[in-house]
């Protein structure tokens, strides 16, 4: 008889306790694993220096921080999303429609995105148009669209050694794999001029939608196995190559600095990565990173406004904060983004 | 075998009768072999498997151990005055103005002094001196004055943890070589650090924090401990228990003893055996919907957490508790129920008693397994920075954000610093103790109080 007694108060508590669950008192924060370091060290910081209890970080992806985020207005929605990209049109709308109309875009600096390879192999110098003849789906030989034929880094480029091919990209969940098809990819392709076969080979109905597709022929990777998706984390990445040792990943910043003992990272026209690279745009390959604010929750949660004010500080952010020190390339509108957190100026216009 | 003369009479090639039986034939020979053969197989089969046992469990625990383990630096520091509270009227409001990072001048210094005493030249800067110490000393120390601001203007020695390079270094995880391309640390802070070390102030030993402590960012993985995770496992393991057990044994008492046997309850015999083989990711996708969008509780919380886990939990309780019952003799009920007890007395007051070892083995074996379980905790939030907050009493136990330990150790196998990997190994012990520990128990209870029939 004990186990209905047991179960029936067990349900009791349950109850009661979930109808006075309602005041929710930490920030709950979820979106990029790229912000999720830098989040993490502010969100201890901010627990260690206010008397908020230390926010909540999860990580999930962009996309997917994005989607909860625009779920709705109330307590059990996340407050702010952490992304790795900016907000689409298409994420703005579906937020209004769910009731979240007053975003406010917060600015926290660069990342910068390199290419490494394991520590004791060949070093490489890199432009980006060798990683799209590396790796795009259709590449033009002698003026004619044809399959990638190329094998080996030697068939990219002469300059190299005849290293197989063995590519290990973020896949189409992380944002770092938009900035690597725009930066790296789409920018080999226009600067060899690729583009124009593809414009010349593409169909549409007029020169927009023409351009678009071409657009998507340049990015499209060839799916040979030369080039593996990787949908992990980066520590996945770090264990294929430690497994390929022809292997060339893309990493974060952060991440490569903090395993110097086991990669080397590839230049990019000839500039060696660096948060001072990346700072003055130099290094070709970096992405600015955000997060987003519910303003709806500034005042309903206790210590938002306070935790975002508190992330884009100068002692924070700045150039000598703990951000800068794990690898963040601080913003050097650092200012304006902090009078905008101030002002609580929402995407769009307006306050 | 049972008859040796008809067996040789029926193969031409066998010798003839007059041969005595002491001696084997072609045939037993190959038959014995054929035995041997077999039990050959089976000790290759459990070599291999011991194997492989014996390499994870070296591995987990080459790997792990050292997270047991922490570099700490023994320091005096003069808790200044004109740093610390510059009105110097002792208000708590305005000694919380400070921040932790205005305290990283005041340890550098207090090193600075401290190195003076012992005569150590090392070339560097206090700031530089400095970084060898882990950024959770700040906040130790700030968390020390504010708890006792009477302090201030005094001279205190601390214990503080060293830098997650510094660690792996005492540890032989970082060497001299390693560090050539590392901006985090220099070679001349390493041979600092071996000053240090002979002076005796820079040492290892024994971590309880990373038992007992909360998580840390990636940028002080020497600060990390799995207790707050613990505690979220803790959380679950109530709500489990709580819901499981009781639901799952009036539904097996149910099936077993009073519902009649029809297509009906046959159906619901397989679907509960199916239930068993489910995905435990699916029942995260279940919780997510049912719990925090339609019933709105918290997210992240174990309260969740717990909820999802007993569906996961229910069908193995249900299966083992059915199994026990089925194995009391219905001599028990048919004994009972002549001397006149109601079929209900007859299964409370002897079935049940009876079945109780077998029940609580399988609870506990469900609990086991609920407690290693990852998947469904990623989708009800449960995988992220948030074992950082102790939960400040048993309601906020239930509901307030935590992780698991399982999740806990994903999340630090995903971080960059390597340090955190050798955490993740540390948290596999600390679960695996766990786990052994239960299933120990489940196996005590049934050899003591286990009936065979």
């Amino acid at each position: 008889m004990s186990f209905v007694k047991l179960s029936a108060s067990a349900l009791a508590i349950a109850a009661v306790s979930a109808t006075t669950a309602t005041a929710r008192d930490q920030v709950q924060v979820a979106g990029s694993s790229t912000v999720l370091p830098y989040a993490s060290i502010v969100a201890e910081a901010f627990g260690e220096n206010f008397d908020f209890p230390t926010p909540v970080v999860e990580s999930g992806g962009s996309s997917a921080g994005l989607k909860r985020f625009c779920e709705g207005v109330g307590e059990n929605t996340i407050d702010v999303a952490n992304a790795s990209r900016q907000i689409r049109e298409k994420e703005i709308k579906a937020c209004a429609d769910a009731g979240v109309t007053d975003i406010i875009e917060v600015q926290i600096g660069y990342d910068g995105i390199v290419f490494a390879s394991d520590i004791n192999g060949n070093s490489f110098e890199f432009t980006p148009e060798d990683w799209y003849n590396a790796l795009s789906a259709q590449i033009v030989v002698d003026g004619q669209l044809v399959d990638n034929p190329n094998k080996t880094w030697a068939d990219v480029n002469p300059a190299f050694p005849a290293q197989p091919i063995a590519a290990f990209i973020p896949g189409t969940k992380h944002g770092t794999r938009e900035v690597f098809e725009d930066k790296v990819i789409l920018a080999g392709c226009e600067h060899l001029g690729d583009f124009d076969a593809y414009l010349a080979a593409a169909e549409g109905d007029n020169d927009k939608a023409k351009k678009k597709a071409a657009e998507k022929a340049c990015i499209a990777l060839r799916t040979d196995g030369v080039s593996v998706d990787i949908d992990g984390d980066y520590t996945e990445t770090l264990a294929r190559i430690d497994s390929n040792k022809d292997g060339i990943g893309v990493f974060g910043l952060a991440f490569y600095e903090n395993n110097t003992d086991k990669l080397q990272v590839a230049t990019m026209s000839g500039i060696v990565p660096s948060t001072e690279s990346i700072a003055t745009g130099e290094y070709p390959v970096s992405r600015p990173l955000f997060f987003y604010v519910k303003k709806a929750h500034i005042g309903v949660i206790p210590g938002l406004k306070e935790y975002a004010e508190f992330f884009v500080a100068d002692e924070i952010a700045g150039p000598d904060g703990p951000l800068a020190e794990y690898g963040l390339v601080s913003d050097p509108e650092l200012v304006k983004v902090q009078e905008a957190v101030a002002n609580e100026t929402v995407l769009g216009g307006g306050s | 075998m049972t008859d040796f003369s008809q067996s040789s009479e029926a193969t031409p090639t066998a010798k003839p009768k007059s041969e005595s039986l002491f001696k084997m034939d072609a045939r037993t020979k190959k038959r014995n072999a054929a035995e041997t053969r077999f039990k050959f197989y089976g000790i290759v089969a459990i070599g291999i498997g011991l194997l492989m046992l014996v390499v994870l469990v070296t591995n987990i625990v080459t790997a792990g151990t050292g997270a047991f383990q922490q570099s700490f630096l023994d320091l005096n520091v003069e808790l200044k005055a004109d740093k610390l509270d510059k009105k110097g009227n002792r208000n708590i409001e305005d000694i919380k103005k400070v921040s932790t990072f205005g305290y990283a001048p005041l340890i550098a210094s207090a090193l600075e002094s401290e190195v003076e005493k012992l005569g150590i030249q090392s070339g560097l800067t206090p700031k530089e001196m400095g970084k060898i110490l882990s950024k959770a000393a700040q906040a130790e120390l700030r968390n020390f004055v504010i708890a006792n601001p009477g302090k201030i203007g005094e001279t205190v020695s601390f214990r503080f943890l060293v830098n997650s390079r510094v660690d792996g270094y005492m540890k032989g995880r970082v060497s001299r070589e390693s560090i050539a391309n590392d901006k985090g640390i220099s070679v001349e802070q390493l041979d600092f650090v071996d000053q240090l070390r002979n002076a005796g102030v820079l040492y290892k030993a024994f971590n309880p924090d990373f038992i007992f402590g909360t998580d840390a960012s990636d940028q002080r993985p020497e600060a990390a401990g799995i207790g707050v995770a613990m505690l979220g496992s803790l959380f679950m393991m109530f709500v489990v228990l709580a819901l499981a057990l009781p639901i799952g044994v009036a539904a097996s008492i149910y099936l077993e003893e009073f519902a009649p046997q029809n297509r009906l309850t046959d159906i619901i015999e397989v679907n509960i055996s199916n239930l068993a083989a489910v995905p435990s990711i699916v029942f995260g996708i279940l919780g997510l919907a049912v719990f925090i969008n339609y019933m709105h509780l918290p997210t992240s919380a174990p309260l969740v957490g717990g909820l999802v886990l007993t569906l996961m939990t229910l069908p193995t309780i249900i299966i083992s508790t059915r199994a026990s019952l089925k194995a009391v003799p219905p001599s028990i009920r048919d004994a009972a129920l002549g001397v006149g007890a109601s079929k209900m007395q007859a299964v409370f007051h002897h079935v049940l008693p009876l079945a109780a070892p077998g029940i609580l083995t399988g609870t506990i074996i469900g609990l086991a397994q609920a407690l290693g379980e990852t998947a469904p905790l990623l989708l009800i939030g449960m995988v992220g920075f948030i074992a950082s907050n102790a939960p400040d009493g048993v309601v906020a136990g239930f509901l307030s954000p935590n992780s698991a330990m399982p999740a806990q150790i994903y999340e630090w196998s995903k971080r960059a610093d390597p340090a955190f990997y050798e955490r993740a190994w540390g948290g596999i012990i600390i679960l695996l103790i766990f786990l052994v520990t239960m299933n120990t128990i489940a196996v005590i209870l049934r050899r003591r109080f286990e009936r065979r029939w």
